[in-house]
């Protein structure tokens, strides 16, 4: 019982690490980025050729695939992301469909559709029994990392320059830009480090949740929950959202397989029903 | 002129944007008349006719309503499940099958209707989109009834009407679709021209104004809700009854977004978006498909990304200056 729950905590993690910066990003500009997938798959390929192909350690691909998804947000934010923002809802859900409809059979073309593997280094294999629970050794390198990741976010976000003229722009984009904050270039900053986040947790995620071509749609719908569910204007709210899905979800197949994937959607129209504004959402006019 | 009281001018309005349209008249009879032209190619008009109708459906909430949806196909898999179980387990008349698509699918609608009532876009896109997904994870564990991932087989048709077997080449299948097609854009047309449907745009445009001047905002948005879902099933059910064959592929999300490009393509909001978009569509996709099979979802998703970006005001002002043009001529030659 112990197990699932440990197990579902650091699935929820993986998926925090994915689904922040989307949460980031669609607060501050009201921007609807169902690509954010892609980001995460692109992090996840980059990791499995710098390993296979360049031979570089895990830990050295980590970063590589963090700053590559980086890299590749910052570029195509200023390129075609940019000209979105203007635009409905409608409009951004279909240019992002799009995207991920590139991306999907991109992967496919480059790399051939069949599941990925990465090789993980012998000290992050295997399990260890602590006080009665099956701790698996890569699921712990999971949660502390991404632990630490988050706490420093939350520091970030709370405690610095960069994070307070954030948080300012996410509540009124309009009052801050008067206010002489540079909201455009936030933006792009944060849109990269979010890919890059995205990267890093496509990366971890690969011996978790497997890495196809597919990757960016299956999951598209987790980060949309814990988005919608934790709202947009905290790190915390994600947070939770995210530990909740990844428990629920483990549980719900370990226990009862049959239903596969059918609490997860029943458990987000629920919230969406009772909570529309979010689980954590602060009052907003 | 200005004499005239504001219901008179209203009705008058209502009454001249019922009328017929030439061009209208030409659209259905080339329709029509493809049965005979393209002898050949019956089943994919028939695939036309029906994506067309599905696309109507997405038209009547999204254009006329403002809803937006990224589950629709949860309404045509419904039709299509339903349809397809009745024929299999009930009866095999299609008329009776295509009925009970419907209604399954508009229930279905109102249900979840009030899902849709609350909430901003990106609720109303996340909760459509769990419902379909709920609907095709259920689909495929409740393999019992639904067949599972091997789909629904072993669906036999009686003829149409009692008169009209289905035969290979889809000559009555495309009649058949064509026909329900017409039939139910003739509704749609009569009722988006009805004062409820003024009102459903008036609600899309501005629900605050229209609750304030004595719209009864939820209701409204509840049966087209309703209608647009059995419109859906109808063409989910025509999909089953035409193949003879229903599988998981109905509820995919693929089909939900491929939708949303084609009315996005034909422009929504006048009720032939869809069915010109369903054309486009299956064109594109016999075209790119005959080069490309396996990345054909690559050219899909660049095709959106430009046409969001910009290839949409190109388009459709070609088109409007093509119209436009087409009905000065029209209007040079009547007087």
């Amino acid at each position: 019982m112990l197990t699932i729950l440990f197990d579902g905590v650091a699935y929820g993690m993986i998926l925090f690490v994915l689904a922040c910066g989307l949460s980031v990003t669609m607060g501050l500009m009201n921007f609807i980025n169902l690509a954010h997938g892609a980001f995460a798959m692109f992090g996840g390929y980059v990791t499995v050729l710098a390993m296979q192909r360049l031979g570089l350690p895990f830990l050295m691909a980590l970063p590589a695939a963090f700053f590559a998804a980086a890299l590749a947000g910052l570029v195509l934010e200023r390129l075609v992301y940019r000209p979105m923002y203007a635009k409905s809802h409608l409009d951004q859900v279909m240019f992002s469909i799009g995207l991920v409809f590139m991306a999907i059979a991109g992967a496919d073309y480059l790399m051939g559709s069949s599941q990925q593997f990465v090789q993980l280094p012998a000290w992050l294999s295997g399990r260890f029994d602590l006080a009665g629970i099956g701790v698996g050794r890569y699921r712990l390198f999971i949660i502390l990392l991404c632990g630490a990741l988050a706490f420093a976010m939350q520091w970030g976000f709370t405690r610095t320059r960069f994070g307070s003229r954030l948080r300012a722009a996410v509540d009124d984009a309009r009052v801050a830009r008067g206010l002489g904050i540079p909201v455009n270039r936030l933006f792009a900053l944060t849109f990269a480090f979010g890919s890059g986040l995205a990267g890093l947790g496509g990366a971890l995620g690969i011996e978790l949740m497997g890495l196809d071509p597919t990757f960016p749609l299956k999951f598209m719908i987790y980060f949309l929950i814990v988005v919608t569910v934790g709202g947009t204007s905290t790190i915390s709210g994600p947070f939770f959202a995210a530990m909740l899905l990844g428990v629920a979800d483990v549980a719900g197949k370990y226990l009862v397989p049959q239903l596969g994937a059918f609490i997860i959607y029943a458990l987000m129209v629920i919230l969406l029903i009772t909570r529309p504004h979010g689980l954590f959402a602060r009052g907003r006019a | 002129m200005s004499t005239d009281s504001i219901e008179a001018r209203v009705q008058r309005s209502l009454y001249g944007a019922r009328r017929w349209h030439p061009a209208e008249i030409a659209f259905w009879v080339l329709a029509l008349a493809a049965f005979f032209l393209l002898p050949r190619q019956l089943l994919i008009l028939n695939e036309i006719a029906i994506l067309g109708l599905f696309a109507l459906s997405l038209d009547l909430i999204l254009g006329y309503a403002g809803i937006v949806s990224l589950g629709h196909a949860a309404f045509f898999g419904f039709g299509a499940y339903a349809a397809g179980l009745f024929a299999k387990h009930a009866s095999a008349d299609p008329v009776t099958g295509l009925a009970v698509g419907m209604s399954a699918a508009g229930l279905l609608g109102l249900l979840t209707s009030p899902l849709i009532l609350r909430g901003s876009d990106l609720t109303r896109l996340m909760v459509t989109l769990g419902v379909a997904l709920i609907l095709g994870e259920l689909a495929n564990s409740l393999g019992g009834i639904t067949g599972g991932a091997d789909g629904l087989q072993g669906i036999m048709m009686g003829p149409v009407l009692g008169l009209f077997e289905f035969d290979i080449f889809g000559k009555v299948a495309y009649l058949y679709s064509l026909a329900v097609l017409f039939v139910l854009f003739v509704l749609a047309r009569r009722i988006v021209g009805s004062p409820f449907g003024l009102s459903l745009r008036a609600i899309r445009d501005n629900p605050l104004r229209a609750s304030a001047s004595g719209v009864p905002l939820h209701w409204r948005l509840v049966a087209v809700y309703t209608l647009a879902a059995a419109y859906a099933g109808a063409a989910g059910a025509l999909l089953a009854q035409t193949t003879q064959f229903v599988s998981l592929d109905v509820l995919a999300f693929h089909r939900s977004a491929d939708l949303m490009l084609v009315l996005i393509v034909g422009g929504a909001g006048y009720l032939y978006g869809g069915l010109i978009g369903a054309v486009a569509f299956k064109l594109l996709q016999d075209v790119i498909a005959s080069f490309t099979p396996q990345y054909w979802m690559f050219w899909i998703g660049l095709f959106l990304v430009l046409f969001v970006l910009g290839g949409r005001e190109l388009i459709h002002g070609g088109i409007k200056a093509v119209v436009g043009r087409v009905a000065r001529l029209g209007r040079r030659a009547s007087t």
